[in-house]
Order: C-alpha cells, then sequence, then structure tokens
C-alpha cells in the first residue's frame, strides 16, 4: 500500500474538474544504483476514476510518468457532496483505492 | 492462457524477452496485468508503438493541441497536457519520440469526459512529444518541441 493520494474535485457550471497526485515511486527500470546494478522498475500501470459507480477516466501508464503522477480531467455531471474514487494498480500487483467528494 | 505462454516461448525474441523482464523482476509469477497494453508501452519507436495501438498512420490536426513548456530545465517533471475540439473522443495518447519507450500514457475517456486530460511526464533529452487522439474511429496527432536542459541550470 502506498500513501493516500490528493484527490480534488470541484465542480463549476456542471463539469466536474478532478485533479489527483498519486504518491508513487515511478521507477523507470532504466537507473542504475550505486553499484552498477539495475534498479527494477516500479510504476503504475493502471488507474481507474469513477464518480459514484460509473467509470469518468481510466488510463494506463508507462513507466515515463512522472515521480508521484499529476493527472487533471474534467466530466460532465457530478454535484457537491459526490464521491469521485480514484484506483491504480503498479506492476508490483500492489494498488490503492481513496476517494474525495466534489465541492 | 497457457497456450499464449507457449506461442510467445516458441518465438526466439519473445523468449529473450521474457528473460530479461523477469531477470529484472518486472514480471513476477501470478502478476496480472491483464488490461495493461505491453505490447504498446514495450515498443520502443514511434512507428511500433502506433501499430500497437492500432493506429496505423494517424493525420496531423489542427484540431488537437499538446501543451507544455518550450524549454523544461527538469526531464523527470515536465508537465503536458492535452487537449481537442474534435468529437467523440475515445483515447488520448502522449508519446514521447526519443524516450527509450516512446509511449508515456493512455486515457480512455468515456462519452461524458472532456477531451482535455494534463499529467507530467519524464523525458530523457529533448525530443517531439505527441498527442494522439482518437476521434470515432479515426485517429489524429499533434505535436511539439520541448527542449530539455540537463544540469538544471536553465544554460
Amino acid at each position: 500500500m502506498g500513501n493516500p493520494m490528493k484527490i480534488r474535485a470541484a465542480n463549476k457550471d456542471g463539469v466536474t474538474e478532478v485533479k489527483v497526485l498519486v504518491s508513487h515511486e515511478m521507477e523507470t527500470g532504466q537507473r542504475k544504483d550505486a553499484a552498477g546494478a539495475v534498479v527494477p522498475a516500479w510504476f503504475i500501470t493502471e488507474l481507474v476514476a469513477k464518480h459514484g459507480d460509473k467509470t469518468v477516466l481510466s488510463a494506463e501508464f508507462g513507466p515515463s510518468v512522472s515521480k508521484n503522477p499529476y493527472l487533471a480531467f474534467k466530466f460532465k455531471g457530478g454535484a457537491k457532496g459526490e464521491k469521485v474514487t480514484v484506483s491504480w494498480k503498479d506492476n508490483k500487483g500492489d494498488s490503492r483505492t481513496d476517494e474525495a467528494a466534489i465541492g | 492462457m497457457n497456450n499464449q505462454r507457449r506461442t510467445v516461448l516458441k518465438s526466439g525474441s519473445g523468449a529473450a524477452l521474457l528473460g530479461m523482464l523477469a531477470a529484472a523482476g518486472i514480471i513476477t509469477p501470478g502478476m496480472a496485468l491483464a488490461n495493461w497494453n505491453k505490447a504498446a508501452f514495450d515498443a520502443k519507436s514511434m512507428a511500433d508503438t502506433l501499430k500497437a495501438l492500432g493506429a496505423g498512420a494517424p493525420a496531423d490536426s489542427k484540431d488537437v493541441q499538446v501543451t507544455g513548456p518550450d524549454i523544461a530545465e527538469n526531464g523527470a517533471v515536465v508537465p503536458v497536457g492535452v487537449a481537442t475540439s474534435l468529437p467523440n473522443v475515445s483515447m488520448v495518447a502522449i508519446l514521447v519520440e526519443k524516450n527509450p519507450n516512446a509511449l508515456a500514457a493512455t486515457f480512455t475517456l468515456p462519452a461524458d469526459t472532456e477531451a482535455n486530460v494534463q499529467t507530467r511526464i519524464k523525458m530523457g533529452q529533448t525530443s517531439n512529444i505527441y498527442a494522439l487522439v482518437k476521434s470515432g474511429d479515426k485517429f489524429f496527432m499533434a505535436t511539439k518541441e520541448i527542449k530539455v536542459t540537463l544540469g538544471g541550470c536553465g544554460g
């Protein structure tokens, strides 16, 4: 389990803007440590954002997404107080889900 | 499942690749990356990536906007965004031409989600970045060059 994500969702004129900051190392598998051994790749592969039960975004990441990935997107609908849920899965099989209320 | 594994092992390059991945700890037994488009993310060149995404040769479009800095001082964190006014956008992908693997991320957008996403990517060196957008059944593309300053001192 990684650290909690920071999720912010704000509704304006019927459109909800979601900003997500995920806490993840996103190791590329290209780097070498001091001893010259390759640091194994470790990155988020899939991320899904839901508004209630409805998927509003699904993303697939490669290792070239920055450490602690940031993501912003907008969807139509959503109302104050409703929940937005974001979950991710990494290439080591770890996963995490966090939710936030639309403000 | 097992049949697929046999097929992969039969081809020489597949076996070598699997061995390499296993050694690097990427593949561990029992791990399922069921939906992740491995072929597309493993592809090295732009052309291979586009093929793996099923995009073929996308047309350049002025209706696709790639946003990002002209010069990025830190290649590890380059903010990029893709927006388009094209209708029925179901998929958006961000590609970096000169990265070891061109594909950085793909986004699948349901009908109610706007074709406007922002994220941050890593860039190994100065390169063109491409935004690929699927509108209806067709693929469109736009590009932007981002210069990466090594050393991080703005020189």
